[in-house]
C-alpha cells in the first residue's frame, strides 16, 4: 500500500491522511458525543434517575442513624453509604457498557454502528469511556447530597487509597460489561434479561451493605467470584480505618490484573458473538 | 460537492478490478414453522453469481422475500454467506472487512436513526465512526440535503418529527458523507413521493457521475430501475432470473406490450392478467 502525499484524504478533506489510529480516537469520541447528545435529549429521565438516586442512598444511610449516637452509629452509616455510592457507580458501569448495544437494537441503527470501518475494541473502548465518566459524575452528585445530608465525620479517611481502589475495579467491572453486553447480540430480549439477572446475583453476593460473612454458606462462597466484594471491602477499609495507598496497593494490582484477563476474554467473546450473529442474521431482518 | 474523494488510489486497485464480484453464494437462514414448531433452513440466496463493473448503476428487481435484502447485507458485510465469495474492488469481504467497510456505504429501506436526536446529532455520530471531522460532515450535509430538497433548517429537529421521505433523505446524505466507492441502496425511494422520488433517482445519478461511484439499488419500482439503471436483475427466490440491460431485458421478455411491468411477470413466472385477477379478487 503506497500513501498518496498531494492527495486529499478522502474522509477528513484534508492533506495529511488520518493516521490509522486518528481515526480510531474520533470513532471514540463521536460514541462520547453521541452518548452526551442522548442524555441531553432524555434530560428529564436523567434528573429523575438522579432523583431517585440520591433518595436511595440517604434511604439506606439512615438505615445506620437508628442505631445510638456514637461511633458504632457513625461508622454504620458511612458504611452504608459508602455501599449505596459504590454500587451506585459500578451498576453504572456494568448498565453502560452491557446495554450499549441494546440500546441500539432499539433504535434500529446497529447495522451502521457495526459497518463502521472501526476496530470492535474501538467500538467498545468508546461505550467504555463513557460509562466511567458518566458514572463518575453521577456518582459525584450523588456523593454531594450524602454530604450535605449526614454531618458524619471521615476524619480518619484516606481518600487517595480509596480512589486508587475505585479506579483498578473499574477495569474488571468493564469486563464484566462487555461479557454481559454479548448478551443482547445473540437474542434481543433474553440478553437484556440476562444481564438483569447478573447485575440482581452481583448484588446479593458482593456484600454492598453488609459484610459478606453473613451470607448463608450455600452462596457465601461467590462472593470471592465478584470484584465488588474487594472493592467494597477495601475502600470501606480506607475510609473507616484510614488504610493507607500502600496498604491497598496489592488487592489494586490484582484488581487491575483481573481487569487486564477479563477484558480481552470479553472482546474476544463480543466478537465471538458478532460473528455468530452475521451467521444467523440476527442483527436485524427487516428491509 | 466540491470534493471527488479517492478512496481506491490508496489501495493500488487497478481501474479493470470490478467494483463488486459475487461468486456461488448461498445464504440460509433458519425459521420456526409456525404449525409443526420446529426449525427449517429458509434458503434467501440461492446460488448468485454477478460481477459489476466500476461506475455501473445496477437495478435488483424482484418479488417481497426474493432475497434483495439479503443480497445487499452480504455485500455490506453484515451477514457472512454459507457459501461462495463475495469480492468489492478485488477484496474478500471477510477477510479484508475492515478495508471494505470504509469502501461501501448503505442506505436500507428504514432511515434506522436515533430518533430522539437531531438530524446533525445523528450524522455527528454516523460519520464520527468514520473518522470524518464534524465540521465537515455538517457542511457537506447542508449541500446534500438541500440538494435532495430538504432545508437546511431541518437539521436540527429530532429524528422522528421528520416524515418518512425527510428521514429517508437523510439516510442517504449519511451514506454519501462517508464517500462510499460502492452504494448499496436497498429501496431508497420506497415511499416517497413522486417529487422527492424524482430527486432521489436524479442524486443517484448525479453521486455516479461526480463521485466515481458505483451503485447497487433495489427496487419495486419499475420505472426506477428502466430510468437509473445501466442493468437490471432480476432476482426470484434467491436467483437470477436475467442480468441485462432494460431495453433489450423489454425486447426479450417485455412481450407486447414492451414494459419492465411485463419483463417482472414474465422473469418471476406469472402473468400480468393473472396478478390483477388476484388484486381485483375481494
Ligand atoms: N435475518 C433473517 N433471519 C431469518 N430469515 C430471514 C432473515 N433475513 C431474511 N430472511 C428471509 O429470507 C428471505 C429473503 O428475505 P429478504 O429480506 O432478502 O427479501 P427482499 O427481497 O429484500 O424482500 P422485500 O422486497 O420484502 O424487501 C425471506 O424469506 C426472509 O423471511
Ligand atoms: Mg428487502
Amino acid at each position: 500500500m503506497q500513501a498518496s502525499e498531494s492527495r486529499p484524504d478522502p474522509l477528513s478533506g484534508r492533506r495529511r491522511p488520518l493516521s490509522a489510529l486518528e481515526r480510531e480516537l474520533r470513532a471514540v469520541w463521536a460514541l462520547v458525543r453521541r452518548n452526551f447528545h442522548l442524555i441531553r435529549r432524555y434530560l428529564g429521565w436523567e434528573i429523575v434517575f438522579l432523583f431517585y438516586n440520591v433518595v436511595n442512598t440517604l434511604t439506606i444511610g439512615l438505615i445506620g442513624l437508628a442505631l445510638p449516637a456514637g461511633a458504632a452509629r457513625n461508622r454504620e452509616v458511612v458504611y452504608l453509604a459508602i455501599g449505596a455510592l459504590l454500587w451506585n457507580f459500578l451498576s453504572i458501569l456494568f448498565q453502560e457498557v452491557s446495554n450499549s448495544v441494546q440500546w441500539e437494537r432499539w433504535e434500529g441503527t446497529i447495522e451502521y454502528s457495526f459497518m463502521a470501518p472501526i476496530h470492535r475494541l474501538t467500538y467498545l473502548l468508546g461505550v467504555c469511556v463513557w460509562a466511567v465518566l458518566y458514572g463518575l459524575v453521577r456518582t459525584m452528585v450523588v456523593l454531594v447530597g450524602v454530604a450535605l445530608f449526614f454531618h458524619v465525620s471521615i476524619a480518619r479517611a484516606d481518600l487517595a487509597g480509596a480512589g486508587l481502589v475505585l479506579l483498578a475495579s473499574s477495569v474488571p467491572f468493564i469486563g464484566l460489561g462487555l461479557i454481559a453486553a454479548i448478551l443482547p447480540l445473540l437474542s434481543t430480549e433474553r440478553g437484556a434479561q440476562a444481564t438483569q439477572v447478573i447485575q440482581g446475583v452481583l448484588l446479593l453476593i458482593s456484600g454492598v451493605y453488609y459484610p459478606v460473612s453473613v451470607l448463608p454458606g450455600w452462596i457465601s462462597w461467590a462472593s470471592v467470584l465478584s470484584p465488588a466484594t474487594y472493592t467494597l471491602e477495601y475502600v470501606r477499609s480506607t475510609i473507616l480505618n484510614g488504610a493507607s495507598v500502600r496498604g491497598v496497593l496489592p488487592i489494586s494490582g490484582l484488581l487491575l490484573l483481573w481487569g487486564v484477563v477479563l477484558i480481552p476474554v470479553g472482546l474476544a467473546l463480543f466478537m465471538w458473538a458478532e460473528r455468530h450473529a452475521l451467521r444467523v442474521g440476527a442483527l436485524k431482518r427487516n428491509g | 460537492m466540491a470534493t471527488v474523494p479517492d478512496m481506491l488510489g490508496p489501495l493500488n486497485i487497478s481501474a479493470d478490478t470490478p467494483a463488486l464480484r459475487i461468486r456461488g453464494v448461498e445464504k440460509h437462514f433458519r425459521e420456526k414453522d409456525p404449525e409443526t414448531g420446529r426449525w427449517r433452513p429458509v434458503a434467501a440466496v440461492a446460488g448468485l453469481d454477478l460481477e459489476v463493473p466500476r461506475g455501473e448503476i445496477l437495478g435488483i428487481l424482484g418479488p417481497n422475500g426474493s432475497g434483495k435484502s439479503t443480497l445487499i447485507r452480504l455485500v455490506a458485510t453484515l451477514l457472512l454467506a454459507d457459501r461462495g465469495r463475495v469480492e468489492v474492488f478485488g477484496l474478500d469481504v471477510e477477510r479484508n472487512r475492515l478495508l471494505v467497510r470504509r469502501l461501501i456505504n448503505r442506505v436500507s429501506v428504514e432511515a434506522s436513526f436515533f430518533k430522539k436526536l437531531t438530524a446533525a446529532e445523528n450524522l455527528a455520530y454516523a460519520t464520527g465512526l468514520y473518522g470524518v471531522p464534524n465540521r465537515v460532515a455538517q457542511a457537506r450535509a447542508r449541500e446534500i440535503l438541500e440538494r435532495l430538497g430538504l432545508p437546511a433548517k431541518k437539521l436540527s429537529v429530532p429524528l422522528e418529527q421528520l416524515s418518512r421521505g425527510q428521514q429517508q433523505k437523510v439516510a442517504i446524505a449519511r451514506a454519501l458523507l462517508t464517500s462510499p466507492t460502492l452504494m448499496l441502496l436497498d429501496e431508497p425511494t420506497t415511499g416517497l413521493d413522486p417529487k422527492s422520488r424524482r430527486e432521489v433517482q436524479e442524486f443517484v445519478l448525479e453521486v455516479r457521475a461526480t463521485h466515481d461511484a458505483t451503485i447497487v439499488i433495489s427496487t419495486h419500482d419499475m420505472d426506477e430501475a428502466d430510468r437509473i439503471c445501466d442493468r437490471v436483475a432480476i432476482i426470484n427466490a434467491g436467483r437470477f432470473a436475467a442480468i441485462d440491460r432494460s431495453d433489450r431485458l423489454k425486447a426479450r421478455w417485455g412481450g407486447s406490450a414492451g414494459t419492465m411491468e411485463q419483463v417482472f411477470f414474465t422473469l418471476i413466472g406469472e402473468h400480468l392478467d393473472e396478478a390483477d385477477a388476484e388484486e381485483g379478487g375481494d
